[in-house]
């Protein structure tokens, strides 16, 4: 009982001195998470769309393997993009592994068939009378796409919003290919691991805090956003 | 008096069932035509072939004396200036104003001064000036099927297609609508074919009527012929309101 007392008298130090450790782990955090979720968009946003408009032969299987990848253990991703960029495999000479580019690479695969697949049903659930209503006030097929997006743009953000909550509070995939260097790879999970191991629970304890204030925000934000768009 | 749209021989098969069947039929500019039938009849499903939004699945739609054999579209130009008000009124999740100046925004119409105060102007008309800046998805039916006519006319498309714009409105709303149309033909130039289950409304609207049953065109007169001495049976039939619709 002491120690967690101790541990949160620590935490609570630590937060307030604005320790430079912590501002370092909560900024490699934010910082890869953060463009993994724009590389994840980057694709997703226009395959999601695609995919939810689109009607061809191989469709199925397609959605298929975003549903599956929606539900893909992450560290078995990791375990992927270790093997990509590890000596022996095909990206080696890059020498990206443990670096956070090797990070961002895995939370990008981790966030995409989230992000995609998320936008895929908003895109679906557009309604087909308004699409017939759009074609006959004459949209040409870029702004139809451009409108259909707007339309889904609840959909989408909740997307985004799911793709970087699933990505920041990841741990298996960033550790095995991150390897939680200090003061390069490592990110707000693997800090807290590693302390908790070592018996360092303020560390551990305040990691953890700003990582449930990460999460909560977001959560926060999204409703905040979809009782806008029901009001 | 000249020609807008000019059908020949026009069948539109679903499913392998036959939807459609007209051997021909003319819409003048100008006028307003009123489109009679019983439920089911093609009435939608023609608006949809008139608006170049589906292939007829043989025939030739001439459009402004262009002819469209076998499924070629008209340009884009030509295709904006026909547009349709859908039986189920299709807003976006947008204000009331957003989707009124959809249209001149996808044409890349510039708002100016004057464009903004006309279109105040037909908002005022229609009943709509102060709730324009709520959500469009969040307006009574009646409120909703005016911002669809409000944007339907504000780019001043040269046919104007309206299935069933009054259906399931109050009195009110249908002649503030009603108003509307005939505002709206008095521009010159402009045609509009409207779909309506209210024979008082074609009565009191239509320049000509037609009626369409199981996909054919039974009879197109001018407005007094088609109600007072229709020539086919089956239009007195309609008229009776033995033809269940
Ligand atoms: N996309 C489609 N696929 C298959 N069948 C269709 C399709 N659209 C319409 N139909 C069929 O075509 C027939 C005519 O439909 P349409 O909507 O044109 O009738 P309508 O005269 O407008 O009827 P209502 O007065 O009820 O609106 C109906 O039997 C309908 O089921
Ligand atoms: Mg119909």
């Amino acid at each position: 009982m002491d120690t967690l007392i101790e541990g949160f008298q620590e935490a609570l130090k630590l937060l307030i001195s604005l320790d430079r450790e912590v501002l370092q782990i909560i900024a490699v955090s934010l910082r890869v998470s953060g463009t993994a979720l724009v590389f994840s968009v980057l694709i997703g946003l226009p395959l999601g769309t695609f995919l939810g408009l689109a009607n061809f032969p191989g469709k199925k299987i397609i959605t298929a393997f975003l549903y599956t990848g929606m539900g893909f253990p992450p560290v078995v991703v990791g375990l992927f993009v270790f093997i990509i960029f590890s000596n022996a495999g095909p990206l080696g000479d890059l020498n990206w592994l443990f670096t956070t580019r090797a990070i961002v690479v895995a939370q990008t695969v981790i966030a995409l068939p989230l992000v995609a697949g998320f936008i895929m049903t908003a895109v679906m659930g557009v309604d087909k009378n308004l699409l017939l209503q759009l074609r006959s006030l004459g949209v040409t097929r870029v702004q139809m796409i451009w409108t259909i997006i707007k339309e889904a743009r609840l959909g989408a953000l909740i997307a985004i919003i799911a793709g970087f909550g699933a990505v920041i509070s990841e741990v298996g995939a960033v550790m095995l290919v991150g390897g939680n260097i200090q003061g390069k790879t490592r990110v707000l999970t693997t800090a807290i691991m590693l302390e908790t191991r070592q018996g360092r629970f303020g560390l551990a304890i305040a990691l953890g805090l700003i990582l449930l204030v990460i999460t909560f925000i977001i959560n926060i934000f999204m409703l905040n956003l979809q009782e806008k768009e029901r009001s | 008096m000249s020609i807008t749209y000019k059908l020949e021989n026009i069948s539109k098969i679903y499913d392998g069932k036959q939807i459609l069947n007209i051997k021909e039929l003319e819409f003048k500019t100008g006028e307003i035509f009123g489109l009679v039938g019983p439920s089911g009849a093609g009435k939608s499903t023609l608006l949809r072939l008139l608006n170049f939004l589906e292939k007829p699945s043989s025939g030739r739609i001439k459009y402004n004396g262009n002819g469209y054999l076998d499924g070629t579209l008209p340009d884009l130009d030509q295709r904006r200036s026909i547009t349709t008000v859908l039986q189920r009124s299709a807003l976006l999740h947008q204000s009331v104003w957003k989707n009124v100046i959809f249209p001149l925004e996808i044409r890349d119409i510039k708002i100016t001064k004057a464009k903004s105060s006309e279109i105040e102007e037909l908002l005022q008309y229609l009943g709509l000036y102060e709730i324009k800046d709520q959500r469009a998805d969040k307006l009574s039916g009646g409120e909703a099927q005016r911002v669809a006519m409000a944007r339907a006319v504000v780019f001043e498309p040269d046919v104007l297609l309206l299935d069933e714009p009054t259906s399931n409105l109050d009195p009110s709303n249908i002649s503030i609508i009603e108003k509307m149309i005939q505002r709206y033909i008095k521009k010159a130039g402009k045609t509009i074919i409207m779909v309506t289950h209210n024979i008082m409304q074609a009565k009191r609207l239509a320049d000509r009527v037609g009626l369409i049953y199981e996909g054919e065109m039974i009879e197109v007169a001018e407005k007094n012929k088609f109600f007072n001495n229709p020539e086919r049976n089956l239009t007195e039939k309609f008229l009776d309101g033995e033809l269940i619709y």
